[in-house]
């Protein structure tokens, strides 16, 4: 066992394999960037395919290589379910997989880990099912658990070379040129695809809306695609913003809101020309609403809005309050609309959203990052991928990312859900370093991180309860009992990466 | 005490928890299905072991379907189902405050 900087303990081998954590910015050195293998189109070359299946067998995909999707359609993705069962159909196993998340909707997954056709599995996150099949040790090597950022970092420097990328095309022509904008099952940016396509040595566009060529906007250009595949449907558009989005009545969540917009607009950041990021809980969006309302009081405008774009901020941007939507994925239907019809909504891939080993993702202009919490302990450490069961349900998404670069990160989170306390002695699983975590919102009150002092010196006069995070974890301890220790087994389930590759921590199996 | 009933208090939901008793030969016995079992499994068995047998009642099988109820409920639910049981409505008002303390 080897103990990083946090005291996590990372088995040996795993700790030699991908070094440990050491600090934010400790492994931020200098590389060659990962190259691919192209296979040239010639003149009269048709990349059409008829069939997944004639797509597999052109991309000579075979055991032990690595395919990857993107989780843009969230939980109306048909793509890796339809070409993982072919996959399957066709014999071929102990395959990698690096979706850039996987949803509830991929429960088939399970069996395709039962049969081996997949032995690997990196992604940001793991949902319900999934989650639970894989705490419970169904697979022989951990899942490695990237950010958003960090799984970028990861193709861009060759940790992941994806052989194969399967990707779901909302619209394409016949010569693979792709947008999330048009077709039937629109879901805005393709920011993490764009990442797989430049990268992968073959990437095979797949479609269920064909356009004439030259389909445009062109956001992964036909030089990436190597073939083209139409299908009946590569997912359900309600299914895109499930979930997501609906402006909260909880008035919990609206105390939360409140004070934290209150942090917000207290901050010497707040002033023309800031810049937030915000997530797609209910909480996080009411903070949109209670900011929306100060920046219209004071005349205050923002020069962009970053994420995970939210009609919220759409609306923002509608009424003026907001110059810029930098959009490296849509978390609803108004939001992609909003993508295809605005020049100021701008689409980026995910290198340039949050990759820490970029030449400098828009995460390092960004002020104010507004971040949701399963756990948050005394070290301000979060948790975000496994309940306080110990089962991975979770994902890591942006969390680690945006929080270490902007200049205010904030999580937002109540300080008990049902009987399980949020804010704990020590986190399950640390996804997020406390360092990178300045303030924390709860509806009891706010708890700044004393590493932070100018913060502390900001909010002196702030009309929010303060509280140190220790009381905050009494609070929580008072109302639900101090929970007893989870028992796991001896069995590595999941490595969590941070941002950088190292490790900051593994899950065993429960 | 003895008897034959059976009692079921309380709902499936959230931060509620279902308690039905059941007649036992000798004993209390408890079978919980909670979803913070793994974090509270223990105390929860443990508080109504406590509230039932201050209300005089040592051979039971209880039952209990927990959706993460907070102490406060725990109680509140197995006192009534123990009253219930008892076909009681005289509740002691006084002594049942003076547990909480």
């Amino acid at each position: 066992m080897v103990e990083n900087k946090l005291k996590r303990e990372i088995p040996a081998k795993y700790a030699e394999q991908y070094g440990v954590y050491d600090g934010e910015f400790a492994h931020i050195d200098s590389y060659q960037a990962a190259t691919k293998t192209i296979k040239p189109i010639k003149p009269n070359d048709s990349k059409l395919l008829g069939s997944i299946h004639e797509a597999i067998v052109k991309t000579g995909l075979k055991d032990g290589m690595t395919i990857s999707f993107h989780h843009h359609f969230r939980e109306g993705d048909f793509v890796m379910n339809m070409v993982l069962d072919e996959i399957a159909k066709m014999g071929i196993k102990n395959l990698s997989i690096a979706p850039s998340s996987i949803a509830n909707v991929h429960a088939p997954l399970i069996d395709h880990i039962k049969n081996g056709v997949v032995t690997n599995i990196t992604s940001s996150g793991l949902r319900d099912k999934v989650g639970a099949a894989i705490s419970s040790g169904i697979m022989a090597n951990p899942v490695v658990i990237r950010s958003h950022g960090g799984r970028a970092r990861a193709i861009a420097s060759g940790d992941i070379h994806i052989d194969v990328a399967f990707l779901g095309a909302p619209s394409s022509d016949e010569y693979g040129n792709i947008n999330g904008t048009k077709g039937k099952a629109t879901c805005g940016s393709l920011g993490y695809a764009m990442v797989d396509a430049k990268y992968a040595d073959q990437v095979v566009a797949i479609t269920d809306s064909l356009m004439p060529y030259p389909n445009t906007p062109i956001s992964i250009p036909q030089t990436d695609v190597d073939y083209v595949v139409q299908v009946d449907a590569i997912g359900d558009p309600d299914g895109i913003a499930k979930g997501a989005t609906r402006f909260t009545k909880n008035p919990k969540e609206l105390l939360i809101a409140e004070y934290a917009a209150k942090v917000i607009t207290a901050s010497s950041y707040f002033k023309n020309g800031f810049s937030f990021q915000t997530g797609s809980g209910g909480a996080a969006l009411a903070v949109s609403r209670f900011l929306r309302q100060t920046m219209i009081d004071e005349d205050v405008k923002a020069s962009f809005a970053l994420g995970g774009i939210t009609n919220a901020m759409v609306e923002m941007q509608k009424e003026g309050l907001v110059d810029k939507l930098i959009d490296v994925q849509d978390f609803d239907h108004p939001s992609a609309i909003s993508l295809a019809e605005n020049a100021d909504h701008y689409e980026i891939d995910a290198n340039m959203y949050a990759s820490p080993l970029s030449k400098g993702a828009v995460i390092n202009q960004l002020d104010i990052a507004i971040l949701s919490a399963l756990e948050v302990d005394t070290d301000f450490n979060v948790n975000v991928i496994t309940g306080s069961d110990g089962v991975l349900r979770g994902a890591s998404g942006g969390h680690s990312d945006t929080s270490a670069a902007c200049k205010l990160s904030m999580v937002i989170a109540p300080v008990v859900r049902g009987r399980i306390p949020t804010i704990v002695d020590a986190v399950t699983t640390v996804v997020t370093p406390g360092s990178s975590v300045d303030v924390v919102v709860t509806e009891l009150g706010i708890a700044i991180n004393p590493a932070r002092q100018d913060l502390v010196d900001m909010f002196k006069g702030l009309k929010v309860p303060q509280l140190t995070i220790d009381e905050l974890k009494d609070k929580a301890y008072a109302i639900t009992g101090v929970p007893e220790k989870i028992e796991y087994g001896d069995q590595t389930v999941a490595l969590i990466e941070y941002r950088d590759g190292s490790l900051i921590d593994v899950v065993k199996n429960v | 005490m003895q008897t034959a009933k059976t009692v079921t208090v309380g709902t499936m939901e959230s931060s509620d928890i279902m308690i039905t008793l059941k007649p036992n030969a000798s004993g209390i016995t408890i079978d919980l299905d909670s979803n913070v079992k793994k974090q509270f499994g223990a105390h929860i068995t443990a508080l109504m072991t406590e509230v039932l047998q201050k209300l005089g009642i040592n051979d039971i099988a209880v039952e209990a379907v927990d959706k993460g109820a907070l102490d406060c409920t725990i109680k509140a639910r197995t006192i009534a189902a123990a009253y219930r049981l008892q076909g009681k409505t005289d509740y002691d008002w006084e002594a049942l405050n003076s547990w909480n303390v």
